[in-house]
């Protein structure tokens, strides 16, 4: 609470901020270190992550480099540890750079979603009356569409690519980020607090970054953490279709596109690209569940 | 309840008529030219010029849109580029096997995940909870065009039960009703299944386990009705809220088998806007999604109807 408030209205209504402090913060990261299914969803991130970001360092092989003679090499086999793909490339050297673009792909959307649909949530709220209509109307337009078909639909119009595939997700998400925050931003700006800090002068901006931000985040943040899951599926799911990272791009989804032909000769490579993003998209999601757990404390 | 349904149903216009504007608006997000998919890069200009009074596009789009929309009401969703044969006969098709494939998914998830999900509410931090825990969280978390591979590798090729693609013998994607044809569709509509197995065992464990904690269980309980009336009771309280998980379900699969159609080469809506789009198919492009999404728009508003009859609150509300 600012101290122009209290000097202004020095009532004891005033100091009764439910804004969450840092002290809150602490107390999710203890329960979450406390549990075990957060403990362990953590560890495999952190090893998928550490893997994709060190791969340039770790990986035995280059993930370009083709050997007409070594395609579809086993499981284990010397110099292959999981194997060699269609092109004779190696298997390992190729699913950890493949992670670089599959979680960045999977992440960035959310993040983007995350920024663009909370300040539109919190814009149609706070404001409220006629501009909130208009807002909410448009997005139920995206709701009317299945979040797939709409992914599949923009980035299929917008054309094969990356960044397509990016903007499509993204669009994907916001309309669902912006009614979480922008329920929360209308219930909050109903309260007396928001009242009285307007009496005192304060701006709306000011209100906004105050008082109405720390009460949205919190709800806004547990929905996002389980978009990433979705988003990993469906971001994959694109290159699996031949909208998304191009070949020779080493990306989980794609490999699995481009090895389901492999299927018939050495089926387990073919399965492995899928089994990360699977393992990926199952920790994000309890992950997502610990952490809902772990902030409801406060209510 | 009669004023409500009239509220719904005006309140569905503005929407379906969105819809159609995004469904033929997106495809002018598309860098290039429409034409490009039809005419050679070194037509003459005549050809060119001939070519885009053909399909429309020397007018203004808002004027695209209207003729459009015009002929899309009267059932007309122009010719196919790629094929020349009327885009609404290419989707109608299409979309039966669709809804056929998402259809049986929807069910088979539906059924299960009820049993599953009011188990593990009955036996709230059971085993069998834990269990039905875990595979709601795999069904919600697993990439499903992955395990259409999985089980094409199990059940095809390691195990030759059953056809790893398409909907018929021969490839044909015409659907009858026998034993030839329902093999096919089992791998696929297995896949697909999983997704709503594990929302709707989610959605149920929970509202079974927070329902047996009200009151009124309890106060059943003491005038001693037996176990089964009791579940009627539960039954009908979940009902209204599982409807609508479900319902919308339905329309996401129908939407979302694109990736599943692609894997198991099924002969559906999804197979046509892969066509559609690397073939940049306009007319067959706007047609599927377009009938794609008045799909689930109806969905949703038969949802939204049948909710107050089961549940006769809501409609006063």
């Amino acid at each position: 609470m600012s101290t122009t408030l209290e000097l202004s209205l020095p009532t004891p209504a005033a100091s009764a901020t439910p804004a969450p402090s840092r002290s809150y913060w602490r107390v999710v990261g203890r329960q979450l270190r406390r549990d075990p299914m957060a403990l362990a969803a953590g560890l495999v991130l952190l090893l998928i992550v550490g893997a994709a970001v060190l791969a340039p360092w770790l990986a035995p092989a280059d993930p370009y480099k083709a050997s007409m003679l070594k395609r579809l090499l086993p499981i284990g086999s010397p110099g292959f540890l999981l194997g060699s793909d269609e092109l004779g490339r190696d298997m390992l050297s190729r699913l950890m750079h493949g992670g670089r673009l599959s979680l960045l792909m999977g992440v960035v959307p959310v993040l983007a979603a995350f920024g663009i649909g909370t300040a539109i949530g919190l814009l149609a709220g706070y404001v409220g009356g006629r501009l909130n209509m208009v807002i909410m109307r448009v997005l139920d337009v995206f709701y009317a569409f299945p979040s797939v078909l709409l992914a599949v639909a923009i980035s299929g119009a917008l054309g094969p690519g990356m960044s397509n595939s990016l903007i499509a997700l993204t669009l994907v998400f916001v309309p669902q980020v912006v009614r979480v925050a922008e329920s929360v931003t209308t219930q909050v700006r109903q309260l007396d607090y928001i009242e009285a800090a307007r009496m005192s002068g304060a701006s709306a901006f000011s209100i906004i970054r105050v008082h109405v931000l720390g009460n949205v985040l919190g709800p806004v943040f547990v929905y996002a953490t389980g978009l990433l899951s979705v988003s990993m599926i469906l971001a994959s799911g694109l290159s699996f279709l031949g909208l998304g990272v191009k070949p020779p791009e080493p990306e989980w989804g794609l490999m699995l596109n481009t090895l389901r032909s492999a299927i018939y000769v050495n089926p387990w490579i073919a399965a492995l690209p899928g089994a990360l993003i699977f393992i990926t998209s199952i920790a994000f999601n309890l992950l997502a569940d610990s952490v809902r757990s772990a902030m409801d404390i406060r209510r | 309840m009669f004023a409500y349904l009239i509220k719904r149903l005006i309140y569905a216009i503005p929407i379906a008529l969105s819809v159609t504007v995004v469904s033929f608006v997106l495809v002018y997000l598309a860098p290039g030219d429409p034409l490009n998919a039809i005419a050679p890069a070194d037509a003459p200009e005549e050809v060119i010029v001939a070519l885009k009074s053909a399909y429309g596009l020397d007018k203004p789009v808002p004027v695209q849109y209207g003729l459009w929309l015009m002929r899309a009401v009267q059932g007309d969703l122009g010719t196919s580029i790629a094929s020349g044969r009327a885009v609404t006969a290419e989707v109608l098709s299409a979309v039966s096997n669709t809804l056929l494939l998402a259809g049986m998914a929807a069910l088979g998830g539906v059924l299960v995940g009820c049993v599953l999900g009011a188990l593990a509410g009955y036996r709230h931090g059971t085993w069998i909870d834990r269990v039905a825990t875990v595979i709601s969280v795999i069904g919600v978390s697993i990439p499903h065009y992955w395990l259409g591979l999985v089980l094409t590798i199990l059940f095809s090729i390691w195990l030759p039960w059953f056809p790893a693609m398409g909907a018929g013998p021969g490839g044909s994607s015409e659907w009858l009703w026998d034993a030839e044809h329902l093999r096919h569709l089992v791998l696929p509509a297995l896949t697909l299944s999983v997704i709503p197995m594990g929302i709707i065992t989610r959605t149920v464990r929970a509202l079974v386990a927070d329902m047996l904690e009200q009151e009124f269980v309890t106060a059943l309980r003491a005038r001693g009705l037996s176990g089964i009336a009791i579940f009627r009771h539960i039954a009908k309280n979940t009902a209204p809220t599982v409807l609508a998980v479900a319902g919308l379900q339905i329309g996401y699969l129908m939407g979302g088998s694109i990736l599943v159609e692609t894997v198991f080469a099924w002969p559906g809506t999804g197979f046509l806007l892969n066509t559609a789009i690397f073939q940049r198919d306009i007319p067959l492009l706007q047609g599927t999604i377009l009938v794609l999404c008045m799909f689930f728009v109806v969905l949703n508003l038969l949802v939204d109807i049948l909710q107050p009859l089961i549940d006769p609150r809501m409609g006063r509300s």
